[in-house]
């Protein structure tokens, strides 16, 4: 994704869709600045930066938490260069621009609980919480409530990761970091790491995702806050799957998350970010950026299920989740797999891709993206084969219900040196209701004639007589509802681990209530 | 335990309104199977909508009771709950969802709304591997997504596999019978023989004698217009399969 495009040296698509409201827009960022705390200063002792970006934020940042010179080096060049660039406005989104100056781009880390007790929470959510059947304690952690368990992780029941049931919540974290360490796993922080392995950090942040990449990843270069940073050695498999909820403090990570990844040669791992549970946060603007570096026959598996907060049902106060996910092949035989439940979120902006750069490289994408009332998704991937026999392959499940509107917007490009490349892409949509909108948009660049490509597109519309013939056999509305979603995004549920496609499975069911009747 | 009194029906939005039921009048008691038989249009498969719940009908007049509930004042999915099912015309594709999963859902969620527990794991697997070998459907065909690619017998036989496992009080069986060859009729009728008992009713909707060779009603009800014209004994089939539609209306009107 180069300067402001979707496409470096393809036509811009600039197709965007009007109608949605901005005063909605306006009226959540109003209520983003309620929430903000007023008071701060700029005494490095204090919680908060100031509001606004200028060096001086950048410098701030960088010394909280005390990183050495090249680091700061590399967010102040990274700065300069967000001052010369334009927020990109191609993709089928449409929001207020977004004031910089009106934000703070750093939080000290341990800014303390969100509520005293859960009897604080909003019922709503704690409602929700109950339909997705995830238990109160660990609510409480991913709530923010004060004195939860320090990570989800704990707070879960043990049989749920398959630990002894003697063990209490704090063996737990520890059996777990323990068994990390013997197969010389590296999980942890990235604020961590870059004091702990500054070589790694080095040689890889901003390998896969330059600086320059675009708006937002500079942006987020410049002041990201912090994230995960795992290394898996040669050779090893990692003995279980890694989850955000297992790293301490991962609540707190911030609207500029940043996320490296590297498996060395032949290992493997497979990696679970965010959860099921509706992550409400004051940020309103969240600009990810997640590298990942596969060497040779090496294995990443990315899972993501996103349910930020998607505002009411006019849209209020929802998050806008502009992310860049990128995963270098860089090794001849590795294989990069991203997959990804969507379903929060005002607005999003995510274009997990694949550089396809070893010779007999494999790139994956699977994706569910379900938006309703007035969300608005714009996401799909792109894979850049560069390599010999690389093959790729996507399969895409839009889902759109009440007044939204879901674009999957993908790119497939074979390289000149990529001898025998195949791609396999097939997006399907679904549209509940007829106020909501699905768009394919569909980029090819070939550069060889032996490329085998083939693209399939449905778009379906959930029929009256279908949720009439499930509901003659016994399901309710909702459940009948739920049933026919989840038939149709099967294909991509069943690349998910087991435990997160059952949660999945509930979570488009919650998602989609009151797209009926 | 079904009683349709003066059931009056119409489809299309108000103004174009079309009615179809005209004051049908049946019942049905327990343990007894009853036919419907009547030409293209005289109303069978409207009739299946308007006691199932389907949307887009209107009632405007008479009564559906079965076993003293008032059907019509239900949702389809209560109406289910009490045990009425309808083996459809034409089955509904349903993508993505194995026929073992979809039943296993409709099970539970008629349980659940009777208040009776769910079935465990082992014992809805074996009873659908007795019922889907008496069905003729292997193993792999209950693993495919519910009517997706099948032929149209195959559905047919999906729908029966459905209604044995879900065991409904009343049954009604919408033309069932056409487009099988001779031995998956036999195999449908096997089907509902099966269930046949004191507690339980049926309603067989068909075009033809054939079907009522292999289940044999108590009753043939004639339906022409949206209204029942003639009720018999199973004889009355016999004798429309001689005189065709036309006679029998005729000499009823
Ligand atoms: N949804 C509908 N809209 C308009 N007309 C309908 C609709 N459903 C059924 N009809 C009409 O009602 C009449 C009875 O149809 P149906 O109940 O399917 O008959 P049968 O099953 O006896 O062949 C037919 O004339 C048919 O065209
Ligand atoms: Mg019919």
């Amino acid at each position: 994704m180069g300067g402001s495009g979707f496409l470096q040296g393809f036509a811009m698509d600039s197709r965007v869709k009007d109608g949605i409201d901005q005063e909605t827009v306006a009226a959540a960022r109003a209520l983003e600045s309620e929430n903000y705390r007023a008071g701060f200063s700029t005494d490095i002792e204090t919680e908060y930066a100031p509001k606004g970006l200028d060096e001086s934020t950048v410098r701030f940042i960088s010394a909280k938490k005390d990183e050495p010179d090249w680091l700061l080096d590399w967010r102040l060049k990274a700065y300069q260069r967000w001052l010369t660039m334009t927020e990109p406005d191609w993709a089928m989104v449409e929001y207020d621009p977004i004031n910089y100056q009106d934000i703070y781009f750093y939080a000290a880390p341990k800014a303390g609980a969100k509520y005293e007790s859960l009897d604080d929470v909003p019922r709503e959510i704690l409602e929700t919480y109950e339909k997705l059947g995830i238990p109160l304690r660990e609510a409480e952690v991913l709530l923010g409530v004060e004195g939860a368990a320090e990570t989800a992780a704990a707070a879960r029941e043990p049989r749920r990761i398959a630990v002894d049931a003697v063990f209490d919540s704090v063996s737990v974290a520890t059996t777990f970091r323990a068994e990390l360490e013997k197969a010389g796993v590296i999980f942890m922080s990235i604020s961590e790491a870059v004091h702990q392995h500054p070589d790694l950090i080095k040689a890889y942040l901003g390998s896969v995702v330059p600086q320059s990449d675009n708006y937002f990843a500079t942006l987020n270069s410049a002041v990201f806050s912090d994230g995960t940073f795992v290394y898996i050695p040669p050779g090893v498999r990692c003995p279980m799957e890694l989850s955000t909820y297992f790293r301490m403090n991962a609540e707190n990570t911030g609207q500029f998350e940043r996320t490296l990844i590297i498996a060395d040669k032949g290992a493997y791992v497979s990696y679970l970010e965010g959860c099921t549970a509706p992550m409400r946060d004051e940020n309103q603007l969240h600009a990810a950026v997640v590298e990942l570096v596969a060497l040779d026959d090496a294995e990443i598996k990315y899972s993501t299920v996103q349910n930020w907060w998607p505002g009411d049902e006019t849209g209020k106060g929802g998050i806008y989740n502009f992310v860049t996910k990128r995963g270098d092949c860089r090794g001849p035989r590795s294989k990069i797999s991203w997959t990804q439940v969507e379903t929060g979120s005002a607005v999003t902006w995510k274009y997990p891709s694949c550089i396809l750069r070893g010779d007999d490289s494999v790139g994956e994408f699977y994706s569910i993206a379900v938006t309703n009332g007035r969300q608005m998704a714009d996401t799909g991937t792109k894979m850049i084969h560069l390599g010999k026999r690389t093959r790729s392959r996507i399969i895409s499940k839009g889902i759109s219900a009440g007044r939204s509107d879901n674009t999957y917007r993908g790119l497939v490009s074979i390289n000149g040196k990529a001898a025998q490349a195949r791609n396999f892409t097939q997006c399907d949509s679904l549209l509940i209701g007829g106020d909501c909108g699905a768009h394919t948009v569909p980029y090819v660049e070939n550069r060889r004639a032996d490329a085998q490509l083939e693209h399939e597109a449905t778009t379906t519309k959930l029929s009256e007589d279908q949720l009439f013939y499930v509901r003659q056999r016994g399901l309710g509305e909702e459940d009948a509802v739920a049933l026919l979603v989840n038939g149709f995004v099967r294909e991509v549920l069943q690349e998910l681990p087991m435990e997160f496609a059952v949660e999945a499975q509930s979570l488009l069911k919650v998602s989609l209530e009151g797209s009926v009747g | 335990m079904l009683k349709l009194t003066d059931l009056t029906a119409s489809v299309g939005e108000a103004g174009e309104a079309r009615t179809i039921l005209n004051g049908l009048s049946l019942e049905v008691p327990a343990g007894e199977v009853h036919a419907i038989m009547g030409p293209n249009g005289a109303g069978k498969s409207t009739l299946s909508y308007v006691l199932t719940g389907k949307a887009g009908y209107e009632v405007s007049g008479g009564s559906a009771w079965l076993d003293g509930h008032d059907l019509l004042a239900l949702d389809p999915e209560e109406r289910a709950a009490l045990g009425l099912f309808l083996s459809f015309q034409y089955p509904l594709e349903v993508p993505g969802v194995p026929v073992m999963t979809f039943v296993r859902a409709a099970m539970n969620a008629q349980r659940k709304a009777r208040g009776e527990a769910e079935i465990s794991a082992p014992d809805f697997i074996k009873m659908a591997r007795d019922i889907g070998k008496e069905l003729n459907l292997s193993a792999d065909m209950l693993k495919r997504p519910l009517n997706v690619g099948f032929s149209g017998g195959e559905k047919k036989r999906l729908e029966i596999f459905q209604m044995r496992m879900l065991e409904p009080r009343f049954a009604i069986l919408d033309e069932t019978d056409s487009g099988l060859d001779i031995d998956a009729l036999r195999i449908v009728a096997e089907g509902v023989n099966a269930l046949r008992s004191p507690e339980r009713g049926m309603l067989v909707i068909t075009h033809y004698q054939r079907l009522l060779d292999y289940i044999v009603p108590d009753k043939v009800h004639v339906l022409s217009h949206g209204r029942v014209i003639l009720t018999g004994g199973p004889e009355l089939a016999l004798r429309l399969e001689k005189e065709g539609y036309d006679g029998i209306e005729g000499a009823a009107a």
